[in-house]
This record gives C-alpha cells, sequence and structure tokens, in this order.
C-alpha cells in the first residue's frame, strides 16, 4: 500500500495539536492529526480544564444550596450529592465539546489518524494503533503536540486507586472522608476545593512554605486564607516520604520540621506538576533538542525545533503549561509554517485557578518586578467595596494592578475575587495594548459591575479611587 | 485645504537636527516662500520657506529634535472666517469645552485614553508625537517622553533664579557645537600636530592697500584686505612643498592638485570654515568678493553644507581678536592649517638699525606624520617672504 503523504502532520490531538490542524487547513493545507486517545480535545478536555469546571460549577451549587441560600432568603431542605449523576453530567459536557470538535474536523477535511505517533525520519511518522497494528505516513512539515503528563513521585507512586492522578481524581465513585492532597499548586486546590465542598476533609501537603509558589504571593496569600475559611488545611514545609496500605485506607508518611508526620486518608491526589510528553517520540535521533532536566524540547520563537521542518507546541515547549497557550501556539507554528512569523508573547498569557474566589493573573508579579529591580507602582482595590460583589455576597479578594513607576504602563495584574476568570480579559485585553493605568482609569466601566474594581484599582494606582 | 510643512533634506548624510527658531507663530498668515524657520543641523543652518499660503499652525516648538520629513507645522489654505481653531496652543489652558472636541484635528493619530489626556494637558499636537504602540498608537509614556524632551533646554534654569544665585548652569550644546567639539578632538588624537612660527614684515602690503585702496574698491566693489595676499602666498607655499597640501589616507599619502582653501569664520553658532575653490587661479578680487559672499553667508546662517566640504588646506585669523600667538589645531583631513595673528609695530632690526615696523606672527600647525620639520619651516619661510615681497608671487620667484 503506498504510504500517505501530507503536507503538515500533528502528532497531538490537544487544544495545541487540534488548533493547529484547524488552522493549517484553514491555510490551505492537506493536514494529518494524529490522537493516541479515542477522543480530541487532549489533557484540557478530556482529564484536566473541563471536566474540572464541569465539578467545580457543581460543587460550588451545591456549597450555595446547602451553605448560603438561606442567606437569600431561600429555604430549601438539606440538598443530597449524587456523585455519580454529578461525574455523568460531566462526561456528557466532555463528550459533547470533543464531538465538537471532531466536527470542526471534518468541515476542515482534516484526516484524523487513531493511534501513537513517532518520527522515525524528518518527514515520516510511524503510527501504532491500539491493536499495535503500525503504519506510515509521510509528511513535509510536523507538529509535535503530545502535551504532558501528571508527574509523579517516587516516594509515593501512583496505583490507580488510593493513590491517584487528577484525572482519577475527577471520577471518584463516592465523596472520600478524608483525601490529602499532595502539592499546593492550582490543580491541588481546584480539585481539593471540589471536594471540600462536597464534604470530604481535605489535606494539603505542601513540601514549600507556602501555596501557589509562582503566582503574586500577596495575592496567592488572599486566597490561601479564603481556601482555609472554607475548611483546606494547608501543612506547608512537609516532605511525604511514602505512604502504606492499612485496611481501606492509606497512611502518607511525612516529615516536617525533623519530626514524623502521618496522615490517614481514603485517597491521596498527587498534583506535583506535570511534565513533557517528549521521550518515545524517537525525536533526539533526529537531532531535536530535549532539555534532560525539564523535558522541554527546544525552539526558536518562532516554534521551530532544530530540525527545520519540525515544529513542537504547547506544554512541550518553554511557557507556562495552559491550554490557551498552547492554543496560541498551534495557530503560529501553522502559519509560520505556511511562511509567517507569528511569535506568542508569553508576558501576555492570562493564567486562572478556578477555585472560589477564583486568582487569575496576567503580566508580572510583584516579585518578579522587585527582582528585576523595575520600578512600580501599586494599585489595589477590595471587592468588599464593590456594589456589585455585594449583591452577589461574593465580598472576598481584590484587583491588584502593577504598573511602571515612571510610564505608568501596566506590567501585572492580579485578581483575587467573584469571576476573576472573566475579569482578566479586559486586563489582557490592556497589557496587550500597551496600556497605562491611567488609559484603564479614564476609561467608563458599567454599573454596578465587578469591573468596576478593575478601574478602580487603576484609579487607586495614583491613589485616586473614589469607592475607598 | 491642509498643506504640511515638513522638514526637507538639508544636506547629504544628515538625518535630524534641531528646529532652532520660528519666524512665525501659530495663527499668523503666511505667503509663499516666505522664511518660516531655522532648522540647525551639525554642520550649518538652514533656513525653511513657506511651501503654501494660509494660517500656520506650528506643532513642533522651538529647541525640539526634528528628522529629516518630520511635520513641523500646518498651513490651512481656506481663507475667510477659517478660524485657527485647529490649533492647540488657541484653547484657553482652563478652557472647560471637552476634549474630544480636538481629537479628529490631531491627523488620526490613533492614541490611548491617558496620552489623549495628558497631551491635552500639556498643549502637546498628538500628531507631532511618533506612537511606539501597537500600529504606532500613542502612548501615555510616549507623551511624556516627549513632554520631558520638550522641557529639557528651557527648564535648565528655574525663574525664581535671582533669588539664590546658581553656581552653576547646565545647557545642552548645540549641534554644531557637539560636531565641533568632536572633530577638534578628533583631530588632537588622530594626528601628529605640531606647530612653527616665523614673523612677517607687513609694510610691504600695507603700502601696497594705501596705495590700491580706492581705485581697487572702485574697479572691484570689494576693499583691498590682508587675507587675498595670504591665500595668494600660502597658494605659493604650498606650490613649492606639496605635502602640506596633501593628506593621509591610510597607508597612501594623497597629493591634491588643486587648491581649496577654507577661511575660518567666526559666527554666533561658533566656527565655520567655508572654503574657497580652486583658489590658485583667481585673482586677488575674486578672492575678496568671495571671502565677503561666505562671510555674509555664515553670518546670515545659509552656510550649506556643500559650502564647508573638501577643503585641503585652512587659513584662520586669530588677529581679528587680538591674538599674538596660537597653535592652531588641524582640520582633518587636512595636513596644514596657517594662523595670522594681530599686526603690531614693534622694534625691528633693519640692516643693523632698529626701525618700527607693522609685524604679524604667523603660525603653521602640521601633521608631523607626512610634513618633515624641514617642509613646515620651508614652506612658512616662503609664505614669509610672499608676504614681505607681494611681487614674488607676481613672478613665482
Amino acid at each position: 500500500m503506498a504510504i500517505e503523504s501530507f503536507d503538515v502532520a500533528i502528532i497531538g490531538g490537544g487544544p495545541g495539536g487540534y488548533v493547529a490542524a484547524i488552522r493549517a487547513s484553514q491555510l490551505g493545507f492537506k493536514v494529518a492529526c494524529i490522537e493516541k486517545r479515542e477522543t480530541l480535545g487532549g489533557t484540557c478536555l478530556n482529564v484536566g480544564c473541563i471536566p474540572s469546571k464541569a465539578l467545580l460549577e457543581s460543587s460550588e451549587l451545591f456549597l450555595q444550596a446547602s451553605k448560603h441560600f438561606e442567606n437569600h432568603g431561600i429555604i430549601v431542605s438539606k440538598p443530597q450529592i449524587d456523585v455519580p449523576a454529578m461525574i455523568a453530567r460531566k462526561d456528557k459536557i466532555v463528550k459533547g465539546l470533543g464531538d465538537g470538535i471532531s466536527s470542526l474536523f471534518k468541515k476542515n477535511k482534516i484526516n484524523r489518524i487513531a493511534g501513537l505517533g513517532k518520527i522515525i525520519a524528518s518527514n515520516r511518522i510511524e503510527v501504532t494503533d491500539k491493536t499495535g497494528s503500525k503504519s506510515e505516513i509521510e509528511a513535509k512539515f510536523i507538529i509535535i503536540a503530545t502535551g504532558s503528563e501528571p508527574a509523579s513521585l517516587p516516594c509515593l507512586p501512583m496505583d490507580g486507586e488510593f493513590v491517584v492522578s487528577s484525572a482519577e481524581a475527577l471520577n471518584f465513585k463516592s465523596v472520600p472522608k478524608d483525601l490529602v492532597v499532595v502539592g499546593a499548586g492550582y490543580i491541588g486546590l481546584e480539585m481539593g476545593s471540589v471536594w471540600t465542598r462536597l464534604g470530604s476533609n481535605v489535606q494539603v501537603l505542601e513540601f514549600l512554605p507556602k501555596a501557589l509558589p509562582i503566582s503574586d504571593s500577596e495575592s496567592a496569600a488572599l486566597l490561601q486564607r479564603s481556601l482555609e475559611k472554607q475548611g483546606l488545611n494547608f501543612n506547608f514545609d512537609t516532605k511525604v516520604t511514602g505512604g502504606k496500605r492499612e485496611g481501606g485506607q492509606i497512611i502518607i508518611e511525612c516529615e516536617k520540621a525533623g519530626q514524623k508526620v502521618q496522615f490517614k486518608a481514603d485517597k491521596a491526589l498527587v498534583c506535583v506538576g506535570r511534565k513533557p510528553n517528549s521521550l518515545g517520540l524517537g525525536i533526539e535521533a533526529l537531532g531535536i533538542i530535549v532539555d534532560p532536566r525539564t523535558a522541554q524540547i527546544k525552539v526558536d520563537q518562532f516554534l521551530r525545533t532544530a530540525v527545520p521542518n519540525i515544529y513542537a507546541i504547547g506544554d512541550l515547549v518553554a511557557g507556562p503549561m495552559l491550554a490557551h497557550k498552547a492554543e496560541e501556539e498551534g495557530v503560529a507554528a501553522a502559519e509560520n509554517i505556511a511562511g509567517g512569523k507569528t511569535t506568542v508573547n508569553h508576558d501576555t498569557i492570562p493564567s486562572v485557578i478556578y477555585t472560589w474566589p477564583e486568582l487569575s493573573s496576567v503580566g508580572k508579579t510583584e516579585e518578579q518586578l522587585k527582582e528585576t529591580k523595575v520600578p512600580y507602582k501599586i494599585g489595589k482595590f477590595p471587592f468588599i467595596a464593590n456594589s456589585r460583589a455585594r449583591t452577589m455576597g461574593e465580598t472576598e479578594g481584590m484587583v491588584k494592578i502593577l504598573a511602571h513607576e515612571k510610564t505608568d504602563r501596566i506590567l501585572g495584574v492580579h485578581i483575587v475575587g467573584p469571576r476573576a476568570s472573566d475579569m482578566i480579559a479586559e486586563a489582557v485585553a490592556w497589557v496587550e495594548m500597551q496600556a497605562s493605568a491611567e488609559d484603564v482609569a479614564r476609561t467608563c466601566h458599567a454599573h454596578p459591575t465587578l469591573s468596576e474594581a478593575f478601574k478602580e484599582a487603576a484609579m487607586a494606582v495614583e491613589k485616586k479611587a473614589i469607592h475607598i | 485645504m491642509i498643506t504640511e510643512i515638513k522638514v526637507p533634506s538639508v544636506g547629504e548624510s544628515i538625518s535630524e537636527g534641531v528646529l532652532s527658531k520660528w519666524y512665525k507663530k501659530t495663527g499668523d498668515t503666511v505667503k509663499v516662500n516666505e522664511p518660516l524657520f531655522e532648522v540647525e543641523t551639525e554642520k550649518a543652518t538652514t533656513e525653511i520657506v513657506a511651501p503654501d499660503a494660509g494660517v500656520l499652525t506650528i506643532l513642533t516648538a522651538e529647541g525640539d529634535k526634528v528628522l529629516i520629513g518630520a511635520v513641523v507645522g500646518k498651513i490651512n489654505k481656506s481663507t475667510g472666517g477659517a478660524s485657527p481653531a485647529t490649533s492647540p496652543a488657541s484653547v484657553p489652558a482652563s478652557s472647560a469645552s471637552v476634549s474630544v472636541a480636538t481629537e479628529p484635528a490631531s491627523s488620526g493619530a490613533v492614541s490611548n485614553p491617558a496620552a489623549r489626556h495628558l497631551a491635552e494637558k500639556a498643549g502637546v499636537d498628538l500628531s507631532a508625537i511618533a506612537g511606539s504602540g501597537k500600529g504606532a498608537r500613542v502612548l501615555k509614556e510616549d507623551v511624556i517622553a516627549h513632554v520631558e524632551s520638550q522641557q529639557k533646554p528651557n527648564a535648565i534654569v528655574p525663574k525664581d533664579v535671582r533669588r539664590e544665585v546658581a553656581r552653576e548652569t547646565r545647557q545642552r550644546m548645540t549641534p554644531i557645537r557637539q560636531r565641533i567639539a568632536e572633530r577638534l578632538l578628533h583631530a588632537q588624537q588622530s594626528s601628529a600636530i605640531l606647530t612653527t612660527f616665523n614673523e612677517a614684515d607687513m609694510s610691504a602690503i600695507m603700502a601696497f592697500r594705501a596705495k590700491y585702496k580706492e581705485s581697487f574698491q572702485k574697479k572691484h566693489g570689494v576693499g583691498l584686505g590682508f587675507m587675498s595676499f595670504f591665500v595668494k602666498a600660502v597658494i605659493e607655499g604650498l606650490k613649492a612643498y606639496p605635502a602640506v597640501n596633501a593628506r593621509i589616507d591610510n597607508q597612501d599619502i594623497v597629493y591634491h592638485h588643486f587648491y581649496d582653501i577654507g577661511v575660518a569664520v567666526s559666527t554666533e553658532k561658533g566656527l565655520m570654515v567655508p572654503v574657497l575653490r580652486n583658489v590658485d587661479e583667481l585673482t586677488f578680487a575674486e578672492i575678496e568678493k568671495k571671502i565677503v559672499e561666505l562671510a555674509v553667508k555664515a553670518k546670515e546662517n545659509k552656510i550649506t553644507v556643500g559650502d564647508l566640504q573638501g577643503g585641503t588646506f585652512t587659513i584662520t585669523n586669530g588677529g581679528t581678536f587680538g591674538s599674538m600667538l596660537s597653535t592652531p589645531i588641524l582640520n582633518p583631513p587636512q595636513s596644514g592649517i596657517l594662523g595670522m595673528h594681530a599686526i603690531q609695530k614693534r622694534a625691528v632690526v633693519v640692516d643693523d638699525q632698529i626701525v618700527i615696523r607693522p609685524m604679524m606672527y604667523i603660525a603653521l600647525s602640521y601633521d608631523h606624520r607626512i610634513i618633515d620639520g624641514k617642509e613646515a619651516v620651508s614652506f612658512l619661510v616662503r609664505v614669509k617672504e610672499c608676504l614681505e615681497n607681494p611681487e614674488r608671487i607676481f613672478f613665482s620667484v
């Protein structure tokens, strides 16, 4: 059988890969997308962003019904949790969105190839399907978009039942009474929030002295206090050293300040970061450079690897491991293959932690500005002084804007508060347009909205906030 | 109809200058070719005339740096009732009118809100600012930088300085001064400058001048000065010692077979050295006329870059200001410069008699790398001989 030949072949159908495939097709290329999963959408859609947000939403509603409805004068009998129904709703959402990508592939005439892709020559890919049979395709250009997978702790290996990754934590069949979350990063806090709201006693174990180490410290501390009030228990400077099964439970052994500490739990969720899926692709033999420490693939600003016709995007390359960053890079790689010069500005990639309140950020943190000795001014505005937040009964958190001391250019925005995930869009647009804090302060914002808090924070940069 | 006033090219290899003076102000009605402003570059000051008739709007303040091709103002051609309302300067600072009304006048410059506000407050026209943002959008920081750059020359001496006398003042060098500084330092550092002296008895030249002063003036319409004698004497010297009329180019000595003599002229802006071309072919009268012409041009800031380039030797007269002796600095890549000084009556010995003679010390600074001491001294002696006995010039002896 003749080997089929494509202009562009993409390995991986996650948010980076499928977006790259669609863009490449729009640019007139004959495109193949190789995906090992049954469904498209990658980690994000299948076991990441989307299912976790579905559960966060459900658990938040449960919390509202159980604890906050009565503040509004709504009296309901004690709500009950049907975990399998909650999980089924989540699965339905995931399936719906996955089908959506499949139909986009059809519309854009993208050849979807099921199986595991391996590059065997700079223009040839071997695909192994789930039955183990191998086939080959040819491609003038290849985009590697194989994403990442949860990192594990050698001392606490995952067993899929007691010690699990975030993927399994999306599919618990019942609410664990005691849940240990290893790692106080955004995944740990989001999943910890879901199960705390549903009734679990959650202990978060963190090796470092604080939560969310790369976020703006002041904002992270603010969020941590909110989460503590909701019932999450934080254990910092706590090093996990091992774990053992005991009856139907697991004992997590730790060291804290030289003392041995134990946590007994029904489940242990390990969220200690993610590592790029750069191994086993056969790429190093071709001359593609993989950093042995980070497992990241080295690319130039146009996302090209050391092999000129092979590109790499998303979690595989430097920058935050975020779906929207991978999507931007997918578009950039496709356009660069078409002769473009598209680059992705990492300083304008927003990040969001979907706890409640949410924490969203764009640009530099206060710590980064201090470290690089950039002179800055701060404007802060708390949601307690925002009328819309008051009507919602969601007054925790604040908007914090960091602007250059001299030019007033907005360098960083950090929002802890209700719907911070939606509010950050405005901040990203301003940063992308190289705006000053005064530009925001002089722009009308609707009343009453949460976005007024953003405007007030911009006014506070010059200490001219009105409502505080 | 609006005509933009752009900074025209004022010479090869010149890309920017300073808008040093506006002759008109915003709201003035100007005629075509009427002088509007002057641009000072590192080489010369050039007068720019109006490209069109109409009402003037100034966009760039005096003292601002301008690029060649930059729009520095506008002329509104429509007449009758056309008020200069587009001028930001005409809007009173305390005006309560909403700023939005003046925005469309800023010739479509895309800007951020804070940039517009700050520009309004500072009385700056946004269209005069090059935006550094996406799609040339003018950012707040661009306006800050623009306002700061405008303030620099004026903000040096605070107005209430009388109360407390400043111990020093700091002033930006003009482009011409910066260029002079650069070139002089370069000359000192890149050549081996040495100066030799002599003196000349000016009796003969003074006698010639006394004798032919009136008839020369009558016939040629220009006075018979000392300079034409010096130029001619120098030509004699250069002909006898070609190395003094040469230049170094890397490993080579380049001898010039023409005599383009620079004559240093002092102006308000600093020293300028316009060049007399092919002087060996000129008569005394032609030389005198040419010198007057160039001196007037220099004083009126009308010297062009072409007037200043390409001399092979320079004469400078410190005597105008009373100097008795000096060691002039070379004008690279030239290898020689003659310094004239004040004429003073001194007691000298002639034929073993002490007599009173009008004497001038003359100095030759030369690049010792290509001119030996013997040549330099002999050159100066030859110049001296020609000055003391001008008839030698005519007979080449």
